[in-house]
């Protein structure tokens, strides 16, 4: 290691270490030996073919999934079963889901409070000025009080982004944040994205949309069968990119 | 230029629907005229109505006799009426004494303002009226039972409807927080907890209410410490709300499996623990699923406490079968046991409706 490079990994500490991480669903070895290291505001963009074990991949960096093998230190927290640990990496950590998963049964500017309220203990009046604020970042302030059941599917995303924004996560993880929205409104989700990715947050997104990739990624992984078969900066992995996996993933996904 | 390549140079203006299908004709072309068996259906149904409607009312009202001393003095053909005068107060009260039955009446009155803030949403002083509910079931069973001043009254002579009303809203009010809680113990990772909650619900839904209440002072005693008596009527409340919980377990646990994984996953995420995952995400979804299930089950339990009967008491049901049976009262059971419907009909179909305006004004939340 030289010296300009220890240089860089004392500035930008990691906030996510994995290490030789493996994990089975049933006889299934959907992670294998998974290593992983993520600095500080460092944003990560994931693809690979579909039960390439992405999506597990990052679902276990906040314990939605339990992994068997290995280490994963999130913000100097080690996850193991322990339930404390577990809650306060959930606190650090936001996640947008593909399919939105925000509670029907609140109002946008309820399921942003929720969790600063109940779980950060924030005054409710605070809560709100704070929801206010991400939901104009998101640009739907107007909808704050309307039930997500009324609000179009990227409308909806945009909601969930600033629900997870107004716990103040450290890192925030994306699982395909537009795989389940109409064409129209991939680019709105995106555009708060990219937003979001110029404010220094650290990010991890699954996701196929390269354009976003090569705009903001530092790194782009691809994965498949369970493990990372490349890793690189966008530039070498779009123009150079060196297994034959990658290759023919990328000019099946770029040919239209 | 070709077909293809043409645009619309204007839109089309939105025209209202045709006149025919909406309005009260529209209604009625398609709900009773629809076709030629529905409009022949619609014509019996129709005269049929014709026929039992003016009998119903003849028999109720027209023909029916309100005074007399026994069922001799009744001179008339549709309903003989006369013993309502006499036995009025036993069917809501049973042989509560007399002079005490004005505590009975204020205890009910009571009941709506303890009720209240839980049915509806945005009442005026909520807060303090659910301080007042939290109190009523104290309240309640003092001005019920006696003391601090008060005669005491001892349960045995609780009866007529006053006891279903008892019986049944305690059954109520209880067999949905135990319901809840079975529900979640059935589907807990904790094998001890998963297992009792199996346990208790085929256990309990697999015997008949009745045989329950038999055995309750057999069985309440294995779980209770050995110099500890219980009132009979606090003994049906248990067995009744266990029975009524186990039904109850099993409506909520068929809301719990139509939530969407994705739900219980993202309030994970945000760090909410599981109780207040449940408490604030999981259930309020949940139990607004199983609305028509949950009350479909306290109009089962509100009808079964007339079982009571098997264990010596006298609820409403009791009662009328006494009358019935009375010399100078022998043989109007019609009369009797439609007076019985009514009260149980107003209960049940309150509680119906009820719902189906909460349905409506929970369902305008999601669309």
């Amino acid at each position: 290691m030289n010296n300009s490079e220890s240089n860089k990994s004392n500035n930008r500490r990691p906030v996510i270490d994995i290490e030789g991480l493996n994990k089975w669903f049933g006889s299934f070895h959907v992670l294998r030996d998974i290593s992983l290291s993520v600095e500080q505001g460092e944003k990560i963009v994931i693809c690979g073919p579909s039960g390439s074990g992405k999506s597990t991949l990052i679902r276990c960096i906040n314990f939605l999934e339990e992994h068997q093998e290995g280490q994963i230190v999130v913000d100097g927290i080690e996850l193991t079963g322990d339930l404390k640990n577990i809650d306060a990496v959930r606190r650090e950590v936001g996640m947008v889901f593909q399919s939105f998963n925000l509670f029907p049964h609140l109002s946008v500017i309820e399921n942003c409070t929720l969790a600063p309220i109940w779980v950060r203990k924030t005054p409710h009046a605070e809560a709100e000025e704070l929801a206010m604020e991400y939901l104009e970042r998101v640009k739907i302030p107007e909808q704050a009080h309307k039930y997500p059941g009324q609000l179009s599917g990227g409308q909806q995303q945009r909601v969930a982004i600033a629900r997870s924004l107004c716990m103040k996560p450290k890192i925030m993880l994306f699982d395909e944040p537009t795989s389940a929205l109409d064409p129209e409104m991939i680019k709105e989700v995106l555009d708060v994205m990219v937003d979001l990715a110029d404010s220094g947050m650290t990010m991890l997104v699954v996701t196929h949309e390269m354009g976003f990739a090569a705009q903001v990624a530092d790194q782009v992984i691809f994965m498949d069968e369970g493990q990372i078969v490349e890793q690189n900066t966008p530039d070498e992995f779009f123009e150079n990119p060196q297994s034959d996996r990658t290759k023919l993933f990328l000019s099946q996904i770029l040919s239209h | 230029m070709s077909a293809s390549s043409d645009t619309i140079k204007q839109y089309k203006e939105a025209r209202p629907p045709p006149i025919a299908s909406t309005g009260i004709i529209g209604w009625l072309r398609q709900n009773l005229f629809s076709s030629m068996s529905n409009t022949a259906l619609t014509l019996v149904a129709i005269y049929l109505l014709t026929l039992a409607i003016p009998a119903i009312l003849d028999w109720v009202f027209l023909s029916s006799q309100i005074s007399g001393d026994t069922r001799f003095d009744c001179k008339v053909e549709g309903a003989c009426w006369a013993w309502i005068d006499q036995r009025f107060g036993q069917f809501l009260f049973g042989f509560y004494p007399a002079g005490e039955r004005w505590r009975v009446v204020i205890a009910f009155i009571l009941l709506f303002p303890a009720l209240i803030p839980w049915l509806t949403h945005g009442t005026p002083g909520q807060r303090y009226l659910r301080w007042f509910s939290v109190a009523y079931p104290v309240i309640a069973t003092i001005l019920l039972a006696g003391g601090f001043g008060l005669q005491e009254v001892p349960t045995d002579k609780f009866g007529g409807f006053m006891l279903n009303l008892i019986v049944g809203l305690s059954g109520i009010v209880l067999s949905l927080p135990v319901g809840i809680l079975l529900a979640l113990g059935r589907q807990s990772k904790l094998p001890l907890i998963r297992w009792f909650s199996i346990g208790f619900i085929e256990a309990v839904r697999g015997v008949p209410l009745i045989t329950l209440l038999f055995v309750s002072n057999i069985l309440l005693p294995i779980f209770l410490p050995p110099d500890v008596t219980l009132d009979s009527i606090i003994r049906v409340i248990i067995m009744v709300t266990a029975f009524a919980s186990a039904y109850m377990a099993e409506v909520i646990r068929g809301g719990l499996q139509a939530i969407p994984s994705g739900q219980y996953e993202a309030a994970h995420a945000m760090g909410l623990n599981y109780w207040k995952s449940m408490r604030l995400i999981i259930l309020p979804q949940a139990l607004r699923i199983s609305i028509p299930g949950i009350v479909n089950t306290f109009t089962g339990l509100f009808k079964d406490t007339t079982l009571v009967i098997v264990i010596g008491l006298f609820d409403i049901l009791g009662i009328a079968n006494a009358m019935v049976s009375n010399p100078d009262w022998l043989g109007l059971s019609t009369e009797t046991y439609v007076f019985v419907a009514v009260f149980f009909f107003a209960v049940c179909f309150s509680m119906s409706r009820y719902s189906m305006w909460l349905e409506r004004r929970l369902g305008k939340q999601r669309h």
